[in-house]
C-alpha cells in the first residue's frame, strides 16, 4: 500500500498519504536552523510560480514541475487520462524526440520520475547541481511541444493496463477500496480511481491526451520547485531563460468540481472473493481538508483533525488501538489516516482487522462504540502535549530530505495552500485545543457522512 | 525509496539485506566533490563505530546490524527473528508495552527493526534535544526487553494475520515459492516471516535464546550520522551496546549452489495477470568480476528507464509496467534474478523475449556505447545516495558489512570507470554462461518452454 513514486506511477492519493501521513503540511520547527528558513517564492511574467528551498549539504538538486491538474479534473468518461498523459510525456517533443530527455538524464547519472494524484501531476529529476539549467530547458520544452503518435500511444496504453492489473485487478483489497471511494462520493470525482476504470482506460486515445495537455499544461497552471544547493538568484535567472520563454498556452478554468449533496445514508460495500483469505474492514468519512476548512473560515479544523487522528486512530498509542487491540482483543490491528491536503473536502479513514473469532459486524460495532466514547471523554493535557510533540517533530525529520520538502510544498500549492500557510503549520498545530479536537470529531465523524467496506473470505472466517 | 523493483513489495524482507547493498553498489563518485569525513573508532566498551558529523539538521541517525538474521532461526520454528523484530518496542525495563510506546512518542524518537536473511537490522533516530533519553530507550529495548505474554500474543496474531492475508497475494506466493524452489531445505528456503504453524509455536524463550546467541559485539556493525561528536557519542554507544557478550554464538550456515539447469515452475492462481521471475546463479559480492557484472546487469535490466529488457518488454510491446533484473549476493549463495508481470495471455511471449535478451547478452555482451552510457549513469548518480543523513548512515552500514573499506567511498567511481569492454564480456560469460534461466510463475498456467 505504500508504493509512492515508482516509474511513472499513478499515486493513488490514498496510498500516498498512508506513506507520508503528514506530508501535506510539515515544516520548520526550529528557527535557529537555517536551511528551511530560506524558502522563497516568486512568479514569472507568464504566471508560473517558483519556489526555492535551499539545502547546501550535498551538491545536488531536486527539480520538480507540478501542474494544478489531476484525476479529479478529468472529463466525464475519460477516467485515467491525467495519469495516461503523464506516461506519454516521456515520449518526446519536436526538439527532443524519442525520449531524448530521459536519455540525457541517464547520461548524467540523474534520477527521474513522475506521479499523478486526484489534484496534481508532477514531474521531477534529481541531478548534480550543474545540470539544473539543462533540466529546466528540457522540462520547459515538454510543457509546450509534446509530439505523440499512435506508435507510442498504443503500447503505452497497454503498459497502463498492466499497471492497473498489478495494482487492482490482482488484488481484492484494492478492489474493495476502489468501490468504497465510489460509494463515499456521490458526485465528486474523488470517487474515481486515479489510474482510471479499466473500460475507460481501454478507450483513451491520442486525441484525448493532446486535448487534456493543451488545456492544462501551460506555465500559468504550473509550479516550479527547486530544492538543493542553489540560490534564488540562480534559479530566477535559469527559470526566466527557460520556463519564462514558454507562452501561456491556455487560460485554465477555475477548478470547480461537482459538489457533494447532503449525505443522509451510511453506505456499505462488501467484497467476497476466493482471493480473500483474511477478513478486514475500512471506514471512510467525508471531512474538511486544510483548504476547505480555511475557506470556510475555520482553518483550525484541519489541524484539529490531524490531532484527532493521532489521538484516536493512528498508531499503537491511539485510543482505539489501546482499547480494541490491547485491552479487549477484538481487533488484531487498527489504524487510520486523515488526508488533509486536498483541494476539496477529503477523507478520514479507519481500517481494522478482526481477531480470529470476531465478525466484521462485531468489530464495526466496537469501533463505533469506542469512537463515541472517545468523543464523550476528555482529552488529558498530558496526552495532547505528547501527541503534539510527536506531530511537530515530523517537521524536523522532514528537513533531512530535500525531496520531502519539495513534495510538501508541491502538494500544498496544488491543493489550494500557500507557502505562508505551510510555514505557519506548526503554529496552528500548537494552537489547537482539546475542545477543538472533540468538536471536529463530533461534527464530522457522523455515520451518515461515511462508508464502510468489508473484505470477506469465501467461507466464514475460521474460528 | 526510488528504484524499488516491483518485486520488493512482496519480497521486502527476503531481499532487505540485498537492497541495502544494491543502493551502495549503484553508487559511484561523480567527481571527488563528495567529501565524506568518516570518523572510525572503537569505544572503551569494545564497540566499533563509523560516525559522520552533520549538524545542519538537529537529528541523529544510528543504523546497526548483527550478522545472523533469519538464517539463525531454529529450523523447526522459522519466523523467530521476524517476530523478535516486532517485539523489541513492546516493553522493556520497567516500562510495559503501553508505557514504553507512549514514552517513545513523547520523545518523538523513531526505532524500527527488520529481520533480513543474513542480518538483523535496527534503525534509530532522535532529535538532539532529547538525545540522552532516547538512547536510554534504545538501551532498554536491546538489553532488557520484556517479551510479556500479552504483547507476544498480540504481535504473533498480527504476523499470523499477515501470513493469512498473503496466502493469495501473487507477489508473496512468488517470494515463498521462489525461495523454496531455489534453496529447498537450506535456511534460505524458509520464509523469513515463518509459517502459520511455526509462528504459532514460537515462545518468549525462543526470542530470548535468539537475542542471547545473536546480539553480540563481534558480529555487530554500527553507523551514526548527525548532530553529535565522538566524545558525546562514545558513552551513549557503550551504554547501549557495550554490555553485550563479546562473541555471538551463530549456527553454521552452509553455502548452497543455485540451480544451473533451466526449468519452469508454475503455481496456479486465478488472477488476470501472471507474475514471472527468471533466475540463474550469480556472483558473490567478493568476486573480482562483481563490479563488471554489476555494470553488465545495469545494461540488461538494472537501468530504471534505459535497460534492454525495459526497451523490449515495456517500451516496444507494452507487455509490463515494470521489468527488471539484479544481482543478489547473499552470504552463502549468489543469484542473478529478474522479473515482470504481464497479462496471462501474453505470458509466454514475455518469457520468450526475456530468454532471447538474456541469451543475446550472454553471447554478444553489450556494445561500447551501452558500456559508456552505463558507466556515466553509475558514476553520476552516486551523489544522490548521500543527500540525507538517513541515506548516508545506511551507506556507511552496508560498506562496513560488505567489508569494502572506508576508502570505498572515494574509490568507487574509479572502479566503475576502470571497467573495460573485455571486462563486461568476461562478466557476461561468467554471469550469464549459456544464457539459460529458470522460470518461476504465479498465475494462470504457462507453457514457458522454448517455443
Amino acid at each position: 500500500m505504500t508504493s509512492v513514486l515508482f516509474r511513472r506511477i499513478a499515486v493513488a492519493a490514498r496510498a500516498c498519504f498512508l506513506a507520508l501521513p503528514l506530508l501535506g503540511v510539515i515544516l520548520i520547527a526550529s528557527p535557529a536552523r537555517a536551511f528551511v528558513e530560506g524558502v522563497e517564492t516568486f512568479d514569472l511574467d507568464n504566471g508560473m510560480q517558483v519556489v526555492v528551498i535551499p539545502d547546501r549539504r550535498a551538491p545536488v538538486v531536486t527539480h520538480m514541475v507540478w501542474y494544478r491538474v489531476g484525476a479529479a479534473d478529468e472529463p466525464i468518461g475519460q477516467a485515467g487520462i491525467a495519469h495516461f498523459l503523464e506516461h506519454l510525456l516521456f515520449k518526446g517533443t519536436k526538439n527532443n524526440p524519442d525520449g531524448a530527455f530521459s536519455k540525457y538524464i541517464a547520461s548524467v547519472g540523474g534520477q527521474e520520475n513522475a506521479f499523478t494524484s486526484s489534484d496534481y501531476t508532477a514531474y521531477f529529476q534529481r541531478v548534480a547541481k550543474e545540470h539544473l539549467g539543462d533540466m529546466m530547458r528540457f522540462e520547459a520544452d515538454r510543457m509546450a511541444n509534446l509530439i505523440l503518435t499512435e506508435a507510442v500511444v498504443d503500447p503505452e496504453r497497454d503498459v497502463v493496463i498492466e499497471e492497473r492489473k498489478s495494482r487492482t485487478d490482482n488484488n481484492p483489497g484494492a478492489q474493495m477500496s476502489e468501490a468504497l471511494s465510489a460509494a463515499l462520493w456521490f458526485e465528486h470525482p474523488y470517487g474515481r480511481p486515479v489510474i482510471g476504470w479499466m473500460n475507460e482506460i481501454e478507450n483513451l486515445t491520442l486525441e484525448h491526451a493532446i486535448s487534456f495537455y493543451d488545456r492544462y499544461y501551460t506555465p500559468n497552471n504550473a509550479i516550479l520547485i527547486v530544492a538543493g544547493d542553489v540560490t534564488t538568484d540562480e534559479v530566477r535567472r535559469l527559470a526566466e531563460e527557460t520556463y519564462g520563454k514558454v507562452e501561456r498556452r491556455a487560460e485554465t478554468p477555475p477548478r470547480m468540481r461537482a459538489e457533494e449533496p447532503v449525505h443522509r445514508t451510511h453506505r456499505m460495500v462488501r467484497l467476497q472473493s476466493p482471493l480473500v483469505t483474511q477478513a478486514s474492514m475500512m471506514r471512510t468519512y467525508v471531512v474538511p481538508s486544510y483548504t476547505t476548512a480555511h475557506n470556510n473560515g475555520a482553518g483550525w479544523e484541519g489541524e484539529a483533525l490531524d490531532l484527532f487522528a493521532e489521538l484516536a486512530i493512528r498508531g499503537s498509542t491511539s485510543a482505539l488501538y489501546q482499547k480494541l487491540v490491547v485491552e479487549e482483543k477484538i481487533a488484531v490491528s487498527i489504524g487510520g489516516y486523515y488526508r488533509g491536503s486536498a483541494l476539496d473536502d477529503t477523507e478520514l479513514a479507519i481500517f481494522a482487522t478482526p481477531a480470529p473469532d470476531v465478525s466484521l459486524g462485531e468489530l464495526e460495532a466496537a469501533i463505533d462504540r469506542e469512537l463515541a466514547a472517545f468523543l464523550d471523554s476528555e482529552i488529558a493535557e498530558e496526552d495532547l502535549a505528547r501527541v503534539k510533540r510527536s506531530v511537530l517533530a515530523g517537521a524536523i525529520y522532514a528537513q533531512d530530505s530535500q525531496q520531502t520538502l519539495a513534495r510538501v510544498f508541491g502538494i500544498a500549492l496544488t491543493t489550494g495552500g500557500t507557502v505562508e500557510r505551510v510555514l505557519a503549520w506548526p503554529d496552528r498545530v500548537r494552537a489547537v485545543t482539546a475542545e477543538q479536537i472533540l468538536e471536529v470529531g463530533r461534527k464530522y465523524l457522523l455515520k451518515t457522512r461515511s462508508a464502510t467496506g468489508y473484505l470477506v473470505p469465501p467461507t466464514p472466517p475460521r474460528s | 525509496m526510488t528504484d524499488v523493483s516491483p518485486l520488493r513489495a512482496g519480497h521486502a524482507r527476503w531481499i532487505a539485506a540485498w537492497f541495502g547493498f544494491f543502493v551502495l553498489a549503484i553508487a559511484a563518485l561523480p567527481r571527488p566533490a563528495l567529501a565524506i569525513d568518516i570518523q572510525r573508532f572503537t569505544t572503551p566498551g569494545g564497540v566499533h563505530v563509523w560516525l559522520v558529523e552533520e549538524a545542519t539538521v538537529p537529528l541523529i541517525t544510528v543504523n546497526f546490524a548483527w550478522r545472523g538474521g533469519a538464517a539463525q532461526d531454529d529450523a523447526a520454528r522459522p519466523g523467530i527473528a521476524n517476530l523478535l523484530s516486532a517485539m523489541l518496542d513492546e516493553g522493556a525495563g520497567d516500562l510495559e508495552s503501553r508505557a514504553y510506546q507512549k514514552r517513545m512518542e513523547a520523545l518523538a524518537m523513531r526505532m524500527s527493526f527488520d529481520a533480513g536473511r543474513d542480518a538483523f537490522f535496527g534503525e534509530f533516530r532522535t532529535l538532539v534535544e532529547t538525545r540522552d533519553e532516547a538512547f536510554e530507550m534504545l538501551r532498554l529495548a536491546l538489553n532488557e526487553p520484556l517479551f510479556e505474554a500479552d504483547a507476544l500474543e498480540r504481535m504473533r496474531e498480527q504476523i499470523l494475520t499477515g501470513i493469512r492475508d498473503n496466502e493469495t497475494n501473487p507477489r508473496n506466493i512468488m517470494a515463498r515459492t521462489f525461495s523454496t524452489v531455489v534453496f529447498g531445505d537450506h535456511p534460505y528456503g524458509r520464509a523469513v516471516e515463518g509459517t502459520a504453524e511455526s509462528v504459532a509455536a514460537i515462545t518468549a524463550d525462543d526470542l530470548r535464546g535468539y537475542v542471547a546467541r545473536v546480539f553480540a559485539r563481534d558480529n555487530l556493525t554500527i553507523s551514526v550520522v548527525g548532530d553529535i561528536d565522538q566524545a558525546t557519542l562514545t558513552p551513549l554507544i557503550d551504554a547501549v551496546f557495550g554490555g553485550l557478550p563479546a562473541s555471538a554464538d551463530l549456527a553454521a550456515v552452509p553455502d548452497i549452489a543455485v540451480p544451473a539447469e533451466p526449468f519452469v515452475h508454475s503455481t496456479e492462481l486465478n488472477v488476470p495477470q501472471t507474475t514471472i521471475q527468471f533466475a540463474r546463479p550469480g556472483l558473490m559480492r567478493d568476486d573480482p568480476d562483481f563490479i563488471p557484472a554489476f555494470v553488465l546487469n545495469h545494461i540488461l535490466g538494472g537501468g530504471a528507464f534505459s535497460s534492454r529488457l525495459y526497451e523490449e518488454v515495456r517500451e516496444k510491446r507494452g507487455l509490463a509496467y515494470g521489468v527488471y533484473s539484479y544481482l543478489y549476493p547473499l552470504d552463502h549463495a549468489a543469484l542473478f534474478v529478474g522479473g515482470l508481470a504481464t497479462r496471462a495471455e501474453r505470458a509466454d511471449e514475455a518469457i520468450a523475449i526475456v530468454r532471447e535478451e538474456v541469451r543475446r547478452m550472454a553471447q554478444e555482451g553489450p556494445t561500447e556505447e551501452e558500456l559508456a552510457g552505463a558507466k556515466a549513469f553509475l558514476k553520476g548518480s552516486y551523489a544522490l545516495r548521500f543527500d540525507t543523513g538517513n541515506k548516508i548512515s545506511g551507506q556507511l552500514l552496508m560498506v562496513q558489512m560488505e567489508k569494502l573499506g572506508h576508502e570505498y567511498f572515494t574509490n568507487r567511481n574509479d572502479l566503475i570507470e576502470a571497467v573495460t569492454i573485455e571486462d563486461v564480456r568476461r562478466a557476461a560469460e561468467r554471469l550469464l554462461g549459456d544464457g539459460e534461466v529458470f522460470i518461476v510463475t504465479v498465475g494462470q498456467p504457462v507453457d514457458g518452454s522454448d517455443g
